[in-house]
């Protein structure tokens, strides 16, 4: 264990880090830093975790990490460091090789406290930011930003002078004004740089980095902050303008996907269909089921269940649908009213029906993995589960669009619609066409219900906390058209999440029903309403 | 219209129907009250507060059959107008408990002070005056029907749509009244009540005499409904329900008729709500749920539609059927029963009990006067030819 060793190390480990780019001078710090463990002092560790921290040693990180878990040992008689592996194995902390001999008899802990614990997370810090994972790196001037830890300076120098990835780049060039700016030593035309570059940044921690300026700052600080405060806010706010109306998106898709069954059987058959959030909720329960037949079958199929799930909601719904046509709607046909008041009785049926088979608690529907977590996009965080459902949305929208123009039954559909005596004389045979269709909208439905049982509670109530906010979309968006209720939709989607943070979620959501009220008295056709001069009977 | 003979203001069946009522406005105070609890006969204080509650609906009932029957206006928000009646009375009662509240304190009802209130809002003035308090249990639901069907009626929303927006207002007054910073209780609503016009709301002799007012209200309200109806102006209405447009084209001002019978209704449904809370001891905001509006449309549509007296028979049957399965073992089913009743009476009876029954007597007096009539007549509402969404 000569010195003579420790230079060829030092030696080959400073040509390692020449020849990946990294610029380090020297790297003798280290093994005279492992002294400062054996004095069992909490200064000298302190000062000897700095040292390791910016040594460039590939033994450090092992060392802090060691030191973090109360794995490393001294021995103030040998003088002498080690760290203890996992499985209780010695290595010398110097070389990294297994301890030789016997381990000394005074052997102990390096003890910590908080103030330790503290510089060595800023250590770790410091570390990572030297890491090959572009990532890694990124995370750790982050975390260096945050602390503001003028100890991790040197480190951070070293490596933004390496660094080559611009993001990894900008965010190291954040962390060194962040320690600049509150560092005694540094110039002021350092810390007017340091300002602008975090006002750059523009994000809720910039702002408090520049609200923690001594108040006594010179006037140039002082205006520069100011500068780069109100460029901050202007992020803020156009960031929060984003996040809103992503949310809007959102809560847009939701209501859609709810209305978009009843744009079916209400805007184009003209039945007001009371049990359509009862469709939702036989979806959703199927979801349930398939889950739950999964779970107990065949576990690994889980991340499919929603795919399994989609064409069985169509079809247990659209089934429904076509029940309740054969059996009760056709007999009402021109009789609005009484359909309004019939479907309410079905929606009661099948609510009951439901709570007596499967109890009137929620059940449990799981997110499959592709749908759990979320990314950050600028400012902004994004849930994958919001994200497929706008995605979904979309895709049923566009799906029912082009069946409605392309295929024969579309056609038919449209034909009854518009003159349903020519149709049939024309030999369409229009009751089937009238069961079919409310057994697409029906089926939409279930479809629906599929994807809101991954945001919503499935309980046999889940259908009547959509019927009226459906109607209102259908029925602001125009009735007899996809596009009004697309654009209805996301209109009251976005608008009712712009008016919550001042008005609340509950009187945002009055507000926007007094306003579709309001609406409608003036346009009581919708938003696209289809012109003609057809005049009521 | 041979359906509806109106010749006269009190024909046979109104004459029968108020008799009727009269007599349980006296017999069931006295069964309660002088036949001693150990007779078969004797009728229990329980009983007289659900049978005050039973007429309470009947009247809310009317006020639907009054819109709807008459002048084809489907409100689905009507259980709007009963609770806000209800909580103007709510909070005379309020205000009457006095100190003898949980925190005594003289003037802010418990909640209020519950919450940290400092004040009585504004809008609780004047309500410890019954005067007042009744005076806003009519103005509160009319005013809020004239401006809603100020602006309905006269932007032409009709049928379907205007049973949604009716909807769409009752489920926003939920949800307003649902918040504690609506002053008026939050979810918990208003209860614990003491005395109404210094008499307490739990006597025996204070239910009785509930239950002969709320007779008296719906003896009434009947009078008035059958004075419209059987007016010109009932003429209109009934043209209007029937031909909407063509009684426009003849040159009534048909919005003027609905909104003057939609506010009346709605005030009526006040009266209703108002008389209720007494009886019953609580109002909360669950009666602005838009299915409770639903389930009074039902009672209507049971006992016949354009009838009145259908309509108050039509809630007392339901709401019997409902207090008998909901109470016994029977309760799971009763959701079934009430979804059925709805779907059957739509299908199967659309005239209603007492529709039915004026029916088949019509079309015997038709048969004895003219052998060639049979039974084919028309429905009531035509059927017509397709469901029309490209309007």
């Amino acid at each position: 264990m000569g010195p003579i060793y420790d230079r060829i190390l030092a030696f080959v480990f400073v040509l390692g880090l020449l020849i990946a780019g990294t610029g380090l001078a020297h790297a003798d710090p280290y093994t005279d830093a492992l002294a400062g463990f054996t004095t069992d002092d909490f200064s000298d560790t302190v000062d000897a975790i700095n040292a390791v921290a910016v040594s460039g040693n590939p033994l450090a990180a092992p060392l802090i990490e060691a030191l973090q878990d109360q794995r490393l040992m001294f021995s103030a008689k040998d003088k002498k460091v080690f760290i203890k592996t996992k499985d209780d194995k010695l290595l010398d902390a110097a070389t990294g090789k297994p301890a030789e001999g016997a381990a000394p008899d005074d052997i102990d802990n390096v003890r910590l406290n908080n103030r330790v614990r503290g510089v060595l997370d800023a250590a770790v810090g410091s570390l990572t930011l030297m890491s090959p994972d572009a990532g890694r790196r990124y995370d750790a001037a982050q975390a260096v930003f945050k602390s503001r830890d003028a100890t991790a300076l040197p480190a951070l120098e070293k490596a933004l002078a390496a660094e080559s990835n611009a993001r990894v780049k900008r965010a190291m060039g954040e962390a060194r004004a962040a320690i600049m700016l509150n560092s005694a030593d540094a110039t002021e035309a350092d810390k007017v740089a340091a300002i602008v570059t975090i006002g750059n940044r523009g994000d809720q921690d910039a702002q408090a980095l520049l609200d923690s300026l001594p108040a006594n700052s010179s006037a140039d600080i002082r205006s520069a902050a100011a500068a780069a405060s109100a460029k901050i806010q202007r992020s803020l706010a156009i960031w929060n303008t984003v996040q809103t109306a992503w949310y809007g998106l959102s809560l847009g898709s939701v209501l859609l996907l709810a209305a978009i069954g009843l744009a079916i059987t209400f805007g184009v058959m003209g039945v007001i269909n009371m049990a359509h959030g009862e469709m939702v909720m036989l979806g959703a329960y199927t979801t349930f089921v398939v889950q739950e037949l999964i779970r107990t079958r065949n576990p690994a199929l889980f991340d499919y269940s929603l795919a399994i799930a989609l064409p069985l909601a169509f079809i247990v719904a659209g089934s429904v649908g076509i029940l309740i046509e054969r059996t009760v709607i056709r007999f009402l046909y021109g009789r609005p009213l009484e359909t309004l008041l019939a479907t309410w009785g079905l929606s009661l049926i099948l609510q009951q029906a439901v709570r007596s088979a499967f109890g009137p608690t929620n059940k449990e529907v799981g997110n499959p993995s592709w749908m759990s977590g979320a990314f950050d996009l600028g400012g902004i965080t994004v849930t994958y589960n919001r994200m497929w459902i706008i995605v979904f949305t979309l895709m049923v929208f566009v799906a029912l669009l082009g069946m409605l123009r392309f295929t024969r039954l579309g056609l038919e559909m449209r034909a009854v619609t518009q003159n349903r005596r020519m149709a049939a004389a024309m030999g369409i045979r229009t009751s089937r066409i009238d069961a079919l269709t409310f057994g697409l909208g029906s089926g939409i439905a279930g479809i629906a219900g599929v994807a809101l049982s991954q945001i919503d509670n499935v309980s046999p109530n889940l259908g009547q906390g959509y019927i009226i906010d459906s109607f209102m979309v259908v029925v602001f968006g125009g009735v007899g058209n996809l596009w009004g209720t697309l654009v209805g939709a996301f209109t009251l989607g976005i608008a009712n999440k712009f008016m919550e943070p001042f008005a609340g979620a509950v009187l945002g959501k009055i507000a926007i029903l007094v306003f579709i009220i309001l609406f409608i008295q003036k346009r009581p056709r919708g938003m696209f309403a289809l012109k003609g001069r057809a005049i009521e009977a | 219209m041979k359906a509806f003979p109106l010749t006269r203001l009190i024909d046979r069946a109104a004459l029968l129907f108020l008799v009727l009522v009269g007599a349980f406005a006296i017999a069931i105070p006295v069964l309660n009250l002088l036949v001693p609890p150990s007779s078969a006969l004797h009728v229990s204080t329980y009983l007289v507060a659900l049978f005050g509650k039973y007429i309470c609906y009947g009247i809310l009932a009317l006020s639907i059959d009054l819109i709807w029957g008459y002048a084809g206006i489907l409100s689905l928000g009507h259980g709007a107008f009963f609770a806000l009646g209800g909580y103007a009375m709510g909070m005379y009662l309020m205000r009457q408990i006095g100190t003898r509240g949980v925190y005594a304190n003289p003037i802010l009802p418990d909640f209020m002070v519950f919450l940290n209130w400092p004040e009585l809002p504004l809008y609780w003035y004047g309500f410890q005056h019954f005067a007042y308090a009744a005076l806003m249990i009519v103005l509160v639901p009319g005013a809020l029907a004239f401006v809603f069907g100020w602006f309905a009626f006269r932007s032409r929303v009709t049928g379907v749509y205007l049973s949604i927006i009716t909807q769409a207002m009752t489920y926003a007054l939920m949800l307003g009244f649902f918040r504690n910073n609506f002053g008026f209780g939050g979810n918990n609503g208003l209860t614990d009540f003491k005395d109404i016009l210094g008499f307490n709301v739990q006597a025996e002799g204070t239910r009785n005499a509930l239950l002969i007012i709320s007779c008296l209200a719906l003896a009434i309200g009947f009078i008035i409904c059958r004075a419209i109806v059987t007016s010109k102006f009932g003429k209109v209405l009934v043209a209007v329900r029937d031909a909407e447009s063509r009684t426009r084209f003849l040159g009534y001002r048909v919005e003027n008729y609905k909104l003057f019978v939609f506010t009346l209704s709605a005030c009526m449904a006040g009266v209703a709500g108002a008389l209720y809370v007494p009886q019953v001891g609580i109002i909360n905001p669950s009666e602005f749920q838009p299915g409770n509006s639903i389930e009074a449309v039902i009672w209507v549509a049971v006992g016949g539609r354009g009838t009145l007296t259908g309509a108050v028979l039509g809630a007392l049957v339901v709401n019997y059927a409902k207090t008998f399965f909901t109470s016994g073992a029977l309760a799971p089913y009763w959701l079934f029963m009430l979804g059925a009743l709805f779907v059957g009476t739509t299908l199967l009876l659309p005239r209603g009990i007492v529709g039915s029954i004026k029916h088949g007597l019509s079309l015997r007096a038709d048969a004895k006067s003219a052998a060639a009539e049979d039974g084919q007549d028309a429905p009531v509402d035509a059927p017509q030819a397709a469901p029309h969404a490209a309007e």
